[in-house]
């Protein structure tokens, strides 16, 4: 763009790069609103055994005549249920809790290991090259051309409930994402001249490629991750309400709303409702501030 | 003398961005007379393409004019309406850019990009206005122009393309062309074929051309007036022949002694010492001093253009002004 | 062109052989096949019977043969729970599905190309922010959810729509459609509207990409120094450059929609293919489980292949570039 260029604007070399990315990313408001929500969540989950008025869990808590109570009654014992009970008696605010606490588990656990494998089988690709990379690639292409959710389905009715399977199946249907993603930024750093001193200098490959190459790389992965997070949320959500997610015994908030999906039509939402609240907002604060990030390390959009 | 096509008075255009404004064109006049070639010679960043865009209203945000009048055949056109100078934009004021690879649309046809350009201004129909591009294709000397109506860009060179853009910008026969850098990025046989070219195009239909470049050597065999910006300013104007041959600005002087083909082989190429400031930060008075040869405590100061014999003209203090020119 | 055909073609079936391969693998070899083929309920002479019958007691490599040759024919097996050729029982689920499908593909091309497009143009506006954001939400949203809030906001609140299933239909080239009924419709929309909301912010997501990076572009600037107007610039130099991207996802999102539709279908009772898979996982009914893996993994196949087609249609630079290849 011969006008902009004639012009010929810098940014203050001052700030670090750090500094400057997070003032770019503070921005726009909501993306700040929603990383303190994402924050405030990760709190709530770490803390909910301490911060829940119930274990949800111990049957021996629950009062099956406080069933199905609304949101701020009482029950028999003058115990205030903020958001209700479900059909067990179980205490709404708790459950949501828990149940925060093992979706973002299961998805934080599956994404970190996902990351880690594509990263590798990226990484490996694009620094091997050649008949590797083809193989690879066609096996990451043929996997993303299918839907995750036909994948995971699959993987569960074979594998069985539990939530280590949750996790194979979110793992197996993510890591191909991170793959393909380091694999592009990867070739486009190979052919820099600091790799080829690396090269000439006779470091073994894998010091090359680890202390090297991914370091470099590895930008694009951060905003990838972090939607893929919230994605495995959903994921995990949804194979759960399928009825094949974790099972019923430590419920995370999909097998809550799928609790409470039949008592909606006779009125009591709340049992459906607000677990669905819970998990939108996590969904929405992740997926915000993974955009936010996106926009900031966009350099096409820069303007 | 007949009024001319084009009036600029004290032109400025700035670019409003998060560090501050910036003026990329500061107090720019100048005048093109009907038929008449004007060169607009600059470096990078001495505001000549944001000049062309200012002319057609073509300033994108957050750039926008802050001053100085526009006025095209008597009708003033710094801010004008936006649907008056859409207009007159292809129909009288026509414009072609430096990289012709993107300058067409890749995914729509030639005629497409062609008959929209004539429909934009006149009723006719399809069919006629096909025949109109055919005319412009061959006008501009591509040949079998009806194979080359159905094609796409992308099955072009960079020559041909170019082509097509200078057909597209005569197909109204505008009384104005500005043409920014549109050479810059061929081949330098192909270059002087498309010089040639729109010369003859412009002579012809009487249509005033503003050449913008940075290469001196087309502006000489082109240009019947040239104009000298530096940093946002015209630093020197005047008859082609005259500025190149007695140039009266230290900067004309020196980016015509710069040019490697005037140096005695061997020997140390001429520079200009020093950058080009950038817009953003420029210093008081003449903006050249830093580097002049010539500069003294007085070119701290403000700065007019004065007048010299021979219709010339030139901003600076101590302009290199010969015994024997007097 | 034809080459190019011939050789996507080949791809085609390559890929579905090796999926047909994993399937069998994963039922034959790995899985039980005796529990997975023959149903539970069985007593030790019906299992011997089948076990002969199926000839699981024969050597892999011949078992292969033996699927593949039937998998061709058109047989993938019976489904315990009907009693019925499985491939049968999805092919009569499969127009609900693709009904579903469809009409949710239109409905998120129509709301999210216009909707991407406008906060393209406008991006710092209040609209143009709001669909922006908006559009996260949407794609956010897990598709149950969605599903049931709009069951309780219209079915249960305001009582204008029906809860779920499938509506009248009437029969149209032999085959029944519900949306040529305004029951069929009522009972369509909801379930077509949550399975659209995910894509439409995707599509309008990308058509916001699209349109700031195409007005970047000088051959915007150039039409405007055309004197265009400003509807035709947007309208035809805009709309056609974005409309590459975004029919390619289109095109690939189709059958990703095809299988979301397992989630909607068993929110709103929906009788599909998905429906039918998921009951299928419940009972055990394997076969379906099977059946159904092989006829979505050629769907999906086939509908690859048809967006490369289109896209090669669409882009101008790569229809030559396959001619010459």
């Amino acid at each position: 763009m011969a006008a902009i260029t004639e012009v010929g604007i810098t940014d203050t070399a001052a700030e670090s790069r750090l500094a400057g990315a997070w003032h770019e990313f503070a921005e726009r408001r909501t993306a700040v609103v929603a990383l303190a929500a994402v924050v405030l969540l990760i709190g709530l989950a770490l803390l909910a055994p301490l911060v829940a008025p119930q274990n949800p869990y111990d049957l021996t808590q629950l009062s099956i005549m406080d069933n199905k109570l609304p949101p701020l009654a009482r029950g028999l014992d003058g115990m205030l249920y903020l958001l209700g009970t479900d059909d067990q008696g179980r205490d709404m605010l708790s459950a949501i809790l828990y149940g925060l606490r093992l979706s973002l588990y299961v998805s934080v656990v599956a994404t970190a290991i996902a990351l880690a494998l594509g990263t590798v089988t990226g990484i490996v690709a694009a620094y091997f090259g050649g008949r590797i990379d083809a193989l690879l690639m066609r096996l990451v292409d043929i996997q993303l051309s299918f839907p995750a959710i036909l994948i995971a389905l699959i993987l569960l009715a074979i594998l069985g409930k539990g939530i280590d399977k949750v996790v194979i199946a979110l793992v197996s249907v993510q890591w191909a994402y991170y793959a393909r993603t380091i694999r592009g930024a990867a070739l486009a750093e190979r052919r820099r001249e600091y790799i080829e001193a690396a090269r000439c200098l006779a470091l073994p490959q894998w010091r090359i490629i680890f202390r090297h190459l991914l370091p470099n790389a590895f930008a694009p992965l951060i905003v990838v991750a972090t939607v893929q997070v919230a994605h495995a949320i959903a994921l995990e959500a949804t194979l759960s309400f399928l009825g094949v997610g974790v099972p019923i015994t430590e419920p995370s908030l999909g097998l809550l709303i799928a609790n409470g999906y039949g008592y909606m039509l006779s009125g009591d939402y709340w049992i459906s409702f607000y677990p669905g609240v819970a998990l939108l907002i996590a969904i929405v604060a992740i997926n915000l501030v993974g955009d936010r990030l996106r926009d900031v390390m966009n350099p096409r959009l820069k303007r | 003398m007949p009024a001319p096509v084009l009036a600029v008075t004290d032109l400025s255009t700035s670019f409003f961005t998060r560090n501050g404004a910036v003026r990329a064109v500061n107090g720019v006049s100048f005048a093109v007379a009907r038929g008449e070639v004007l060169g607009l010679v600059g470096e990078s960043g001495s505001g000549k393409t944001v000049t062309g865009f200012s002319i057609l209203g073509l300033v994108d945000p957050p750039g926008r004019i802050v001053g100085g009048s526009i006025r095209f055949l008597g009708e003033e056109l710094a801010g004008a309406s936006d649907e008056r100078l859409r207009s007159l934009r292809g129909a009288s004021i026509a414009m072609i850019f430096q990289d012709p690879m993107m300058t067409l649309n890749p995914v729509l046809r030639i005629d497409t990009q062609m008959i929209e350009a004539i429909t934009a201004h006149e009723k006719v129909s399809h069919r006629a206005a096909r025949a109109r591009a055919r005319a412009a294709l061959a006008a501009v000397g591509i040949a079998s122009p009806d194979e080359r109506l159905a094609a796409y860009p992308h099955q072009f060179s960079g020559g041909m393309r170019q082509r097509v853009a200078i057909a597209i910008a005569l197909l109204h026969r505008p009384a104005l062309l500005v043409a920014d850098e549109p050479t810059t990025a061929l081949d330098v046989t192909i270059q002087s074929q498309i010089l040639a070219e729109v010369q003859d195009l412009c002579a012809e239909s009487g249509t005033a051309l503003i050449w913008i470049t940075h290469d001196l050597a087309v502006v000489a065999g082109l240009a019947d007036r040239v104009a000298v910006m530096y940093a946002g300013r015209i630093v020197e104007e005047g008859p082609v022949d005259a500025v190149l041959a007695q140039p009266l600005h230290p900067y004309t002087r020196g980016l015509i002694g710069s040019v490697p083909s005037r140096n005695a082989r061997g020997a140390p190429l001429n520079q200009i010492p020093g950058m080009a400031p950038s817009p953003a930060d420029l210093p008081p008075g003449c903006a050249f001093a830093p580097r002049c040869p010539r500069a003294d405590v007085v070119c701290a100061g403000p700065l007019g253009m004065t007048g010299h014999p021979g219709e010339r003209a030139a901003r600076c203090w101590h302009p290199y002004v010969s015994e024997a020119a007097r | 062109m034809l080459p190019f055909l011939f050789r996507r073609l080949g791809q085609s079936a390559l890929v579905i052989a090796v999926m047909a391969t994993l399937v069998f693998v994963g039922v034959y070899a790995i899985g039980n096949p005796i529990d997975i083929l023959i149903s539970p309920e069985a007593d030790e002479a019906e299992r011997a019977a089948a076990i002969a019958r199926l000839g699981l007691d024969k050597p892999l490599w011949l078992q292969f043969l033996v699927f593949v040759k039937s998998a061709l024919a058109g047989d993938l097996g019976r489904s315990f729970v009907h009693g019925v050729p499985a491939l049968e029982l999805i092919l009569q689920r499969m127009p609900a599905t693709l009904e579903l499908a469809f009409t949710a593909l239109v409905i998120s091309i129509v709301l999210g190309i216009p909707a991407g497009l406008f906060a393209g143009l406008k991006p710092d506006s209040l609209a143009g922010r709001a669909i922006m954001t908006g559009s996260i939400f949407g794609f956010s949203l897990p598709n149950f959810w969605l599903g049931l809030m709009l069951i309780l906001l219209f079915a249960v609140e305001l009582q204008v729509l029906p809860a779920g299933g499938r509506g009248e239909t009437r029969m149209l080239f032999g085959i029944e459609w519900s949306f040529l009924t305004l029951d069929g419709l009522k009972h369509l929309i909801l379930p077509a509207l949550t399975l659209a909301i995910y894509k439409a912010s995707l599509v309008a997501r990308l058509a916001y990409a699209g349109t700031r990076e195409a007005l970047l572009q000088d051959f915007v600037r150039f039409a405007r120094a055309k004197g265009l107007s400003p509807a035709r610039i947007v309208g035809v130099h805009v709309l056609k450059t974005i409309l590459i991207p975004v029919v390619t996802v289109i095109g690939l999102e189709l059958g990703s929609m095809i299988a979301f539709a397992v989630v909607t279908e068993t929110v709103f009772a929906w009788p599909g293919m998905g429906k039918l898979l998921i009951e299928s996982i419940y009972r055990l009914d394997r076969p379906v489980v099977v059946a159904y893996l092989i006829v979505v993994v050629t769907m999906f196949v086939i509908i690859n292949l048809a967006v490369d087609v289109i896209y090669t249609l669409l882009d101008p630079r790569v229809r030559l570039a396959t001619k010459e290849a």
